[in-house]
């Protein structure tokens, strides 16, 4: 095996192509590739990776059995930690976490190893060969109700079914898998891979209710008379709109309706029962993950597709890789963009008003502050306004109880230890941060799940 | 799966399913609404629960088959199952703390009336009806309207049972005769909920209207509901479905209603032609 000091690239499909299908645009690494990326890794003693990665997986232990031939070895070895490989492999922003901290990260070194490629590697051949983690036995020491089945959801009740918990998680939607399954496309996290990792939850013997909505169909009093503990992880709520004139026209949607439609409900498949408009312009406001989302879903469904964005391509939150992607696929750019009104016809959006703008000094996170630049006011030819501003908490818990306590941008409030103020009700994931990631609403999922199980085998009276 | 246990057919097009859903049921109350998907790759409807039996575990809803799922809904059968049936969602009417209340519905509207004039008379209040609907076959739950209000009017547009005329005629006429109302609920059509609220606006007569506005998940996550209330953005899902009808603006309201009309007329010639 000859030994390669630049870091190896996944597979993708052509951007002329992909730009045209709902297939996953990343094709992941062959088993040839992985070996030689997995040898340059230099199995560092003090592994800084291992620091940056929110559940801390074993990443040199699990690379170097890559190295030596034997994948399912280290897909049983990421499981210790992971839950969800697959799907981290895929959706983690690795660029700022185990990745950021390689040694290997600079030019001189060939780039950083690329471990999020290698651990969807070792994932999607444990798939492909259906090898599992078979060791768990259910022992039902306590039961545990978790309350929502995203990357949170998902990562507890795998922690704690491992832990011989009984767990029943509640899904207020149709389907499992929260914004694995709404919110992130197909091209960038297959479905049926959400799919064969709720499945493989349910063999561990945890219990998935759909169509459930705690706070109204059953209240989180009743649930907390009927389980040892509860966890909240009930994700991102109502989308943040940008207050300006014409957001309720016809044809602006929020990125999680757009791509709710789309995705939960496959509104991209001829003859889907529920509809989505699309637009021949559609104009996509913010420069986040779920912004580049949006707009290459956008422009697979066939629309001309921009990006309004008020600073500049340095300070966009999105992922470098979604980025490169998006501008591959097409998708237009324009930086330094304010919309400042929407306009319409005859109810549907015509167009938007946009003001040029500048940057000026940071702000208090450290960001340019966008200043108009004055007479920049033009208006941009669109018929469909796709906004990405992040979200609110979902109020449905909030508004129906006052057992726990909220902050006051209505986040649930939490100690280090991601209990509730009150005893045995736990909470993390975007419900508690506000918008973020999946692997930190799965790391924080991981610390919940210990707190649970050692708050509830303290409490236990001993045999 | 959820059970249809009963299927009552008014009209051809207006049809009551009582569907098994006991978890529904356990804190289901007037007003709020449940979202019914008819099969794995259906849509998600909002329907107003129209009434509810705890001990039973059944939860009946009204509903006018218009569109391309509501269509296929009227497909199932009694004894049939529908895929999915979440719910409670939303608030509840909240007509505590008025005495005396008008009840104003139009069509199917009817069925979010009625539990409310069982409970006022349950309560020992007065209260009056109004029910209208183009022609006398879209009046659902006439008679038990009848029995549970003090006093029913009945109007339809043709005339053909009841007096001619608006259900704002009949608002108006009572009011003028001298009732006092404290407060209105008016359910039905988003043009029809506007023209009571505007008449009732007149007369200082608060009103609650039910928002049917479109949704997808009606759970709070994806702003499709939203509508513009007192000037501020509300979500049907969770701030509504009811809310003070003299604050609703109506035009982009009824605006928002109609964003996927010509989709659906696409959708419906496929369904209706597939049928033949």
């Amino acid at each position: 095996m000859s030994e390669s000091m630049t870091r190896q690239k996944m597979r993708e499909q052509p951007p002329e192509i992909r730009k045209r299908n709902f297939k996953e645009v990343a094709l992941g690494f062959d088993g040839e590739t992985a070996k030689i990326e997995a040898a340059r890794c230099l199995n560092c003693k003090n592994a800084r990776c291992v620091s940056g990665c929110p559940v801390g997986m074993n990443i040199p232990a699990f690379i170097d059995l890559i190295k030596r031939g034997d994948t399912a070895a280290a897909f049983l070895e990421i499981q210790k930690n992971n839950g969800l490989p697959g799907i981290c492999g895929r959706v983690c922003p690795q660029e700022e976490q185990c990745e950021r901290l390689c040694v290997r990260n600079n030019p001189n070194a060939g780039g950083a190893v690329s471990i999020g490629a290698l651990e969807r590697y070792a994932a999607d051949f444990a798939a492909e060969n259906r090898i599992e983690d078979t060791a768990v036995t259910q022992k039902n020491k306590f039961r545990v109700a978790v309350v929502g089945s995203g990357p949170a959801g998902l990562t507890v009740a795998g922690e704690l079914a491992a832990n011989g918990c009984a767990v029943t998680v509640f899904e207020a939607f149709h389907k499992p898998g929260g914004v694995l399954a709404y919110g992130i496309p197909e091209f960038r996290l297959p479905k049926a891979l959400v799919q064969s990792e709720t499945d493989a939850l349910a063999r561990l013997g945890v219990s998935i209710r759909t169509n459930v909505i705690i706070g109204k169909t059953i209240s989180l009093e009743d649930l907390s008379a009927e389980y040892d503990a509860i966890f909240i992880g009930t994700g991102a709520g109502l989308p943040l709109f940008l207050s300006i004139p014409g957001e309720n026209l016809n044809g602006v949607y929020s990125a999680n309706e757009f791509l709710t439609r789309v995705n939960l409900m496959r509104a991209y498949e001829k003859d889907a029962a529920t509809p989505v408009f699309v637009g021949k312009k559609v104009a996509v406001v913010g420069a986040g993950n779920v912004a580049m989302d949006a707009a290459r879903t956008a422009l697979r469904m066939g629309a001309e597709v921009c990006i309004v964005y008020r600073r500049s391509r340095a300070e966009m939150p999105a992922r470098l890789d979604e980025i490169r992607h998006a501008e591959e696929e097409g998708v237009v750019f324009r930086f330094l963009t304010a919309p400042t009104e929407i306009l319409g016809e005859g109810g549907y959006v015509s167009g938007m008003k946009c003001m040029k703008m500048r940057l000026g000094e940071p702000d208090r996170k450290g960001r340019k502050r966008p200043i108009p630049i004055e007479g920049g006011e033009y208006v941009l030819e669109c018929d469909e306004v796709i906004v990405a501003l992040g979200t609110s908490p979902n109020p449905i818990i909030r508004l129906s109880t006052d057992i726990i306590k909220f902050n006051p941008n209505g986040t649930i409030a939490v100690d280090e230890n991601f209990r509730t103020s009150k005893a045995r009700i736990y909470a993390a994931g975007d419900a508690v941060t506000g918008a973020a990631t999946v692997i930190l609403a799965m790391g924080n999922g991981k610390a919940a799940a210990r707190a649970i199980i050692g708050d509830l085998e303290n409490a236990a009276p001993r045999v | 799966m959820y059970k249809i246990v009963k299927k009552r057919y008014f009209t051809e097009s207006v049809i009551e399913y009582v569907i098994e859903a006991p978890l529904v049921t356990r804190r289901c109350l007037p007003g709020q609404f449940v979202i019914l998907r008819v099969d794995g790759d259906g849509e998600r409807i909002p329907l107003t629960i129209a009434d509810y039996d705890r001990e039973r575990g059944l939860v009946t809803v009204l509903v006018q088959s218009v569109g391309y799922s509501t269509m296929k809904l009227a497909q199932k059968n009694q004894g049939d199952f529908v895929e999915d049936f979440a719910g409670p969602l939303g608030g509840h009417t909240d007509l505590s703390g008025f005495k005396s209340v008008l009840l104003v519905a139009g069509g199917i509207g009817s069925a979010v009336i009625l539990p409310q004039a069982k409970n006022r008379r349950g309560a020992g209040f007065r209260t009056d009806a109004v029910l209208g609907a183009r022609t006398a076959a879209l009046l659902p739950y006439e008679d038990e309207l009848r029995t549970a209000a003090d006093n029913l009017v009945v109007v339809t547009d043709d005339g053909s049972t009841g007096g001619k005329g608006f259900v704002t005629d009949a608002v108006k006429r009572l009011i003028e005769s001298g009732r006092k109302y404290d407060a209105a609920l008016a359910v039905g059509s988003m043009p029809m909920m506007r023209a009571v609220s505007e008449l009732t606006k007149i007369y200082g007569i608060y009103t609650l209207v039910s928002m049917n506005t479109i949704m997808v998940d009606g759970t709070g996550m994806c702003g499709c509901c939203r509508l513009t209330v007192g000037g501020e953005v509300k979500y049907a899902c969770v701030d509504g479905p009811e809310f003070d009808g003299h604050a609703v603006d109506f035009d982009e309201a009824i605006n928002r209603a109609a964003f996927y009309k010509h989709t659906e007329r696409a959708h419906i010639c496929r369904l209706t032609a597939a049928a033949k």
